[in-house]
């Protein structure tokens, strides 16, 4: 399939640099290594999904990192005590990052501000809100769960079977309803879409309300990884997770890819940046061989526009 | 019957240009109702009214006789009111079922059922385009696929109001044969169809009524095949102002040699072998229906399409690997007024003095700015732009000296050759007036110019030889006693020379 040939690039990349990753471990293939590996890529995954259905629609986010900070320190206030507590807790930290990405949203279809500028001030704002809530990091995360969450099923690392099932509960309806066609095709061709006849206000809103809560189950696992609430991990998420994006076969020109691909490229960058650690690299030089390996991916990805019918073209989209 | 959509004292105008003026309809159910008028008449905009793309400025739309009000075209669909636009309402990256099922959703839960799927083909076989299937992405699809699609997911929504907007140009014969045996069962149902179309034979095949639109008004409704086409071309064209055109003067000597040839030029099956001869002084003509390559063959000349085969030869020299800034260098001296001043001819939160500037850049030495000041002030003088200062943003001029700053531009650097796409659309009457007499001008000074427009009366008084395109193709070269605007409509619609004379 022409459409997957990104995607499935991708997936060969990952897998190569997989077992590479594994063949330079100093401790080779382990139940502990590959948790280690799937915890990190679980963080960059979710927030690249989150990053994935804004671009979807031919936006970009901005304020992904700063929802994961924000989210983070809210789950380090409200998941602990009884069950109860814990279950509340963690849907008040869900519904928390969908407030914020509707109010993203709102103010890109409502507003009619660019998505950058939106989210760029949405960001400074929920960012600045974490900080005020957790000046300096800390508060307790009910252990029990931080421990089912981060360790192994019967040798299974536990992050990648939450990971995988919620990329599976989202890929799959979104060609197959309504809400998921319309966000493709206003990602697409918005003037196309309006003519048809669809809800292009709705599509957009839940593609950004969507990132929130990816956003948010990021900002949870990060609370559950660190077992702490941390306002200062905004940055490394934001860029992160639209190089995740690119690398996973997704153009920021929106309309196309999947959350799978999202994923994929997630678990690259994790990968390739893990490898870097163990490669024996002197720590200076490894941020330019990361920076670098980025650069040939999105190169390689960026082939097409040399096939142009009209010079033209190359400024429309 | 009582009329599904009546539309009363309609008008709409986009700025100060009026589009529809005053206008009256009736569409009745059970009724195939053609419209139609020239290149601007207000067809496509009386559609868009119709689909709720855009609000009238005056007047009411009733449906069922209840007054509507649309503000998108959900509003329009959700009365059964489904427009196939002429330009493709297609996402290129949804596959054919995906764009089919989209525009109508059936769902449960959500989800869309799979029944929705089936009747997507269903709808696609009824048409006879079975062989596209349902996930294959739009943008591999043929132009003419791509228009079957279009038909099919108009009909997989039922419209009780079906409009066809120029909707079998890319289809054949027997394609189109089909859609419009479709178009008769729709019909049968008790469907009303509004048909827009710029073939006679099409209209002869399935219309019922004929409604003649001109300069933005209702002319004339009759039943079809009560006038003949010569009758019929008459009330499209009407009678006409001619004053404002400068005379002619004599045109230049055919015997002359050409300053620029262009031999055999295609592109991508949608400019198939084009041949071009332009003299010094000579102002050449391209027209035709919107889109059959007279726009592309201007662009090729320009350099801006990749892929160009053929042969241009400038001043007996054969031109290679042209691009746009190739193209303005001494030779070949080629300038471009482009289609869309607005965001192609000019940059316009630039000044008028920056914008004069932009196209002289090159010839700058150092890359630094040298003014051009007399050379400017005199274009802007003989142009007769109206202006508060040079420093004045170009947005804040009227469209017309907005265009006379785009021509300036362009002169400044002294072009052998002026490419102009469409220069007088949306201006005012005076300012079209001034640049038809600096055309005039500037040919007697020896420059060649070669003017594309969809205004027919514009090639017909400016121009000394008109070059028809239908379908990527010259189809006809008028001039001398045979450049009339009868003529000139007859050849764009593909009407052999003699059908439709006057």
């Amino acid at each position: 399939m022409k459409r997957n040939r990104p995607l499935l690039l991708a997936l060969v990349a990952l897998v190569a640099l997989f077992a590479v990753y594994i063949g330079i471990h100093p401790r080779g293939f382990s139940v502990y290594v590959v948790t280690i590996w799937s915890n990190q890529g679980a963080l960059l995954g979710l927030a690249a999904i989150a990053q994935f259905f804004v671009v979807l629609v031919r936006g970009i986010d901005l304020s992904v990192g700063p929802v994961v900070a924000l989210t983070n320190v809210a789950a380090s206030y409200l998941v602990q005590g009884n069950t109860a507590e814990i279950v509340l807790g963690m849907l008040a930290v869900l519904v928390l990052g969908a407030l914020c990405g509707l109010a993203n949203g709102a103010a890109v279809v409502f507003a009619r501000v660019q998505p950058i500028v939106a989210t760029l001030a949405s960001g400074a704002v929920f960012g600045g809100l974490a900080l005020l809530l957790r000046p300096v990091p800390g508060g307790t995360i009910d252990d029990d769960l931080s421990d089912l969450l981060t360790y192994d099923i019967y040798g299974v690392p536990t992050s990648l079977v939450i990971l995988l099932v919620l990329t599976v509960a989202v890929t799959l309806p979104l060609r197959r309803t309504r809400i998921g066609l319309s966000m493709y095709a206003v990602g697409s061709a918005e003037g196309a879409a309006f003519l048809t006849g669809t809800r292009v206000a709705a599509a957009k809103l839940t593609a950004y309300a969507l990132a929130g809560v990816f956003s948010a189950l990021a900002g949870l696992y990060v609370a559950m990884v660190t077992q702490t609430g941390d306002a200062g991990i905004a940055p490394a998420y934001t860029l992160n997770s639209i190089a995740a994006v690119v690398l996973g076969g997704v153009p920021l020109a929106g309309g196309l890819g999947s959350p799978v691909g999202a994923l994929v490229g997630a678990l690259i960058l994790k990968t390739v940046s893990s490898v870097m650690f163990f490669s024996g690299l002197p720590p200076l030089a490894q941020p330019f061989f990361e920076g670098l390996v980025l650069a040939i991916a999105i190169f390689i990805g960026a082939i097409g526009v040399l096939r142009l019918r009209s010079r033209l073209d190359a400024y429309q989209r | 019957m009582a009329p599904f959509v009546r539309l009363t004292g309609i008008s709409k105008h986009y700025g100060g240009v009026p589009a529809l003026t005053d206008v009256d309809l009736d569409v009745a159910p059970g009724v195939v109702h053609a419209i139609l008028g020239e290149n601007g008449a207000g067809k496509s905009t009386l559609m868009k009214l119709l689909a709720g793309v855009t609000q009238p400025s005056a007047g009411r739309i009733e449906v069922d006789g209840r007054p509507v009000r649309f503000a998108s075209p959900r509003d329009a669909a959700a009365l059964g009111i489904v427009c196939m636009f002429q330009e493709l309402s297609l996402v290129p990256d949804l596959t054919v079922g995906e764009n089919i099922v989209l525009s109508q959703a059936r769902t449960r839960a959500g989800f869309i059922r799979r029944s929705a799927w089936r009747e997507a083909e269903a709808a696609l076989a009824r048409i006879g385009a079975a062989h596209i299937k349902l996930n294959v992405p739009v943008r591999a699809l043929s132009l003419a696929d791509r228009q079957l699609t279009e038909i099919a997911k108009a009909l997989y929504r039922r419209p009780r109001l079906l409009i066809l907007d120029e909707a079998t140009s890319a289809l054949t014969q027997s394609q189109t044969a089909r859609v419009f045996a479709v178009v008769r069962e729709a019909k049968a149902a008790g469907a009303a169809i509004l048909f827009i179309s710029h073939r006679f034979a099409e209209v002869d095949a399935v219309a019922d009524r004929v409604s003649v639109f001109r300069n933005g008004q209702h002319v004339e409704t009759f039943p079809a095949g009560t006038r003949s086409r010569e009758a019929i071309v008459a009330l499209m064209i009407g009678q006409r102002l001619t004053e404002f055109y400068p005379p002619r003067l004599t045109p230049p000597d055919t015997a002359a040699a050409p300053l620029l040839t262009a031999r055999g030029l295609s592109w991508h099956g949608e400019l198939r072998g084009v041949d071009l001869d332009l003299r010094p002084g000579e102002i050449v003509g391209l027209g035709g229906l919107d889109g059959q390559g007279q726009q592309l063959l201007v662009q090729a000349l320009f350099g801006v399409l990749i892929g160009v085969q053929g042969e241009i030869t400038v001043a007996g020299k054969q031109v290679h690997r042209l691009t746009p800034n190739a193209a303005k260098r001494a030779w070949p001296g080629f300038a471009l007024v482009p289609e869309d001043r607005k965001t192609e001819g000019l940059i316009l939160d630039l000044s008028i003095a920056e914008n004069l500037q932009l196209a002289w850049l090159d010839q700058c030495r150092f890359g630094l700015l040298r003014d051009q000041g007399d050379i400017a002030t005199r274009l802007v003088r003989r142009l007769g732009l109206v202006y508060g200062g040079m420093d004045d943003a170009v947005s804040t001029l009227s469209g017309g000296n907005q265009q006379k700053v785009v021509l300036a531009k362009w002169l400044a650097l002294g072009p052998r050759c002026l490419l102009l796409l469409d220069p007088t659309r949306g201006i005012d009457v005076r300012a079209k007036s001034q640049i038809y007499s600096l055309l005039r001008e500037l040919a007697a000074e020896g420059m060649a110019i070669l003017l594309q427009s969809t205004d027919q009366e514009e090639l017909v008084h400016v121009c000394d030889r008109v070059h028809i395109f239908y379908q990527g193709r010259v189809n006809a070269v008028l001039e001398g006693d045979t450049l009339t605007a009868e003529a000139l409509v007859a050849a764009c619609m593909n009407l052999l020379p003699g059908q439709a004379a006057a």
